[in-house]
């Protein structure tokens, strides 16, 4: 029986050695541990796996690829749904979806899809496999705003259609939030983001950086005076979030979007680059999120004893489970049901600690989770140098004040229909612009659905 | 990649570089910064805008040469490429949004402090070009720092200089010729900008509060991306949090709370005087 054989363990760098670089935490499967753990696939007449994936990969029909040893024939299964397997298979929180609903996790481990999306992804990259049907270019041009992953997706399907695509960054580097908020131990920058840019590129994709469209450009200006007959707006949701207490604007606090962007866009951490960034002794990261995992993991790997203060528990804790596991195995501090109350500083204006009260559950909120109430007397100062606010974050609102009839909702997120269409014509969006900020394989999807939508709207034109 | 087109020295450690940024001359207006990194291993460093023109499509930055960021940027010469430029950022000053008549009935008065000089030149010329009215008061330790006084002299409606040891102009501090031109001049003024050193804004805000007379400022806080995803740059404004770089720069200084906004700006000292020996020990050309 195929669901005998246990999950093939993946080969990760050991907790001790990595707490201190920023080298890839996991090592991923090889073909052999690929193929034993694709021969755990029950496949299954009505694959609930495929149902719980954002955008259905046919993920028993890749793994039965794999396991037949047609690498070329996985990827290109995958290629159907996913422009970007290789991220999703490193980043996608696999437990709550293809993972989550597999049959075998009843009563033991469910596959490993992640893992082995990853490894044909990989093995994509290296192969150059990724096929590309010739279409004719057709000289009609599409703006893209934003190299993140919903950009990036929708560049790449909109290229293969034959599209004359440009996609716009604001920053210096190309990719977004998988290059300025994801760490390097967690998804190589070189490696796998640049490489899969690369493929745009080789598609006819142009990039331009350095462009903040609203201010370097306006869409407007892109619709009406340089050529462009659509644009997408896959600018994400980078506006940082503070909890608006006492002390918040001491030296030492800061958002965890600038602790990860020195360490990660600037590479802060390496003594060859100029950007500087503040470590101290002790780091409090408060916020129970990915985000926050990936500060309190990036302070460790900078010398801080790193802690996790979070309000409710660790059965609700947001992240990944497979990153709250590497962090406790790297010595990260966990403090749950722990709410910061004030920040305290000393007499020149420096983070010293953080009042905290402790929580307890109540009754469930409308997310379902039990919502934590405050435990009376429950006062509590945790000592440390640096405050890292991880609380999430809402979409930049520089489009809409310069966007003539570009509707958003209360939340800041522009409104769009499913297909990605917004109140003003011509312009789609897509991604944490929309939703506000939710997962890579949500935004990829939303790329890929507006690219769907933008061919339509200008083949009707 | 930005190609440097023309490079001056304005005074001491002062320079002048001439950028050619087509998309960034095309929207700039007074007010607004730019953020530069000069090559794959440079910080990005927030600027302001001395000059830009949509002709040629260039934009001009004035740099003191503080720490290692900005001394690597002006050991650059004319036709060297710097990595990137990126902007214009931030809000534009908000006369820009007044109508010509509006302009003509205001009296502005500019107060520059050493090189916040430069980013006043390209508001003055502005209001200038638009029918407005500014008288400008630029202060400097001593006459060899001062900057832009003969463009300023062009475009300002009476320009007065100050320096703190009276070797040029005025002897004594900007806010001193403040107090001069509305007490013993009789000026009367509806509006004064402030643009200069942390600390002198401050104090040129301490002086016109005892006039009633709103004042802007534009705060050069720290920042990383400078289109408001790090909030390095929080500032606290009449007891409200803003973004620097996406609420200002501009803001009403009598509302800044400025000890908290210097101490803001000190978070990195330590790291940038490790960098800034780091720099001198490379390179001997300062």
């Amino acid at each position: 029986m195929a669901n005998k054989i246990p999950r093939v363990v993946v080969r990760e760098q050991d907790a001790q050695v990595r707490a201190t670089n920023f080298e890839e935490v996991c090592y991923g499967y090889n073909l052999e541990e690929a193929q034993t753990e694709a021969s755990r696939c029950l496949n299954c007449k009505n694959p609930r796996c495929v149902a719980a994936c954002p955008v259905n990969i046919n993920i028993p029909g890749f793994i039965h690829h794999l396991l037949e040893g047609d690498l070329k024939a996985a990827a290109d299964v995958i290629h159907e749904d996913s422009s970007l397997p290789s991220i999703c298979g490193r980043v996608c929180p696999q437990e709550t979806q293809c993972e989550g609903s597999c049959i075998l996790g009843i009563k033991g481990e469910p596959v490993a899809i992640g893992k082995l999306e990853r490894f044909i992804g990989d093995w994509s990259l290296d192969n150059e496999a990724e096929s590309v049907a010739k279409v004719d270019a057709n000289g009609r041009k599409v703006a893209v705003i934003g190299s993140g992953p919903s950009g990036l997706a929708c560049a790449s399907d909109l290229a293969k259609m034959g599209y004359d695509v440009t996609v716009f960054e604001a920053l210096h580097k190309l990719g977004g939030v998988l290059v300025y908020g994801i760490p390097e131990f967690r998804l190589p920058k070189e490696k796998i983001v640049a490489r899969e840019i690369d493929t745009l590129r080789k598609l006819g994709v142009k990039f331009e950086t350095d462009v903040v469209v609203g201010r370097t450009v306006t869409i407007d200006e892109l619709l009406d005076n340089e050529g462009f007959e659509a644009v997408f707006i896959g600018s994400g949701a980078g506006l940082p979030r503070f909890m608006g207490i006492e002390g918040e604007n001491l030296n030492g606090v800061v958002s965890a979007n600038e602790f990860l962007t020195r360490a990660n866009l600037m590479r802060a951490y390496d003594e060859e680059y100029d950007t500087p960034i503040y470590v101290g002794k002790r780091v409090v990261v408060v916020g129970g999120g990915n985000v926050a995992m990936d500060a309190v993991r990036t302070a460790k790997r900078l010398g801080a004893d790193a802690t996790i203060v979070y309000r409710r528990s660790e059965a609700e804790l947001p992240a990944r489970r497979e990153e709250v596991h590497h962090a406790k195995e790297e010595g990260i501090e966990f403090k749950m049901l722990t709410n910061p109350t004030r920040v305290l500083g000393d007499d020149k204006g420096w983070v010293t600690g953080l009042s905290c009260v402790e929580m307890e559950l109540g009754e469930p909120d409308e997310s379902g989770r039990r919502s934590p109430v405050e435990k009376a007397g429950s006062d509590l100062t945790v000592e440390c140098d640096v405050v890292i606010m991880a609380l999430g974050t809402s979409p930049n609102p520089l489009l809409k004040h310069t966007t003539k009839g570009l509707e958003t909702n209360r939340r800041g997120c522009i409104v769009a229909s499913e297909e990605g269409a917004t109140s003003r014509e011509g312009v789609f969006a897509g991604g944490d612009a929309v939703t506000g900020a939710a997962t890579v394989i949500l935004a990829m999807g939303a790329g890929r659905k507006a690219a769907k939508a933008i061919d339509e709207y200008i083949k009707s034109k | 990649m930005f190609k440097i087109v023309e490079k001056s020295l304005l005074a001491d450690n002062i320079y002048k570089l001439r950028i050619e940024a087509p998309r960034v001359a095309n929207s700039a207006l007074p007010g607004q910064f730019v953020i530069v990194r000069v090559d794959e291993q440079g910080e990005r460093v927030p600027l302001t805008i001395a000059d830009f023109d949509k002709e040629d499509g260039t934009v001009t930055i004035v740099i003191q040469t503080i720490g290692a960021s900005t001394k690597k940027l002006c050991a650059l010469n004319e036709g060297d490429y710097i990595a990137d430029f990126v902007g214009p950022l931030g809000n534009p000053s908000e006369f820009v949004h007044l109508t010509e008549e509006e302009l003509r009935s205001r009296h502005y008065l500019f107060v520059a402090g050493g090189v916040g000089t430069a980013p006043v030149y390209p508001q003055v010329k502005w209001l200038h070009e638009h029918g407005g009215n500014a008288d400008v008061i630029i202060g400097a330790k001593t006459a060899s720092m001062l900057i832009y006084t003969d463009e300023m002299a062009r475009v300002a409606n009476n320009l007065y200089v100050a320096t703190d040891d009276g070797s040029y102009g005025f002897k004594g501090m900007v806010t001193a010729k403040i107090k001069d031109l509305i007490d013993n001049e009789g000026k009367h003024y509806d509006e004064c900008v402030a643009i200069g050193p942390m600390i002198m804004m401050k104090f040129v805000t301490l002086t016109t509060r005892e006039y009633s007379l709103p004042t802007t400022v534009s705060l050069n806080a720290l920042m990383v991306d400078g289109t408001g995803m790090c909030g390095a740059c929080r500032v606290s404004v009449g007891g409200k949090i803003y973004f620097t770089c996406v609420d200002g720069p501009e803001f009403d200084g009598h509302q800044v709370d400025f000890d908290e906004a210097m101490r803001r700006q000190a978070m990195y000292r330590n790291q940038e005087a490790h960098a800034n020996d780091k720099h001198n020990h490379k390179c001997n050309c300062f």
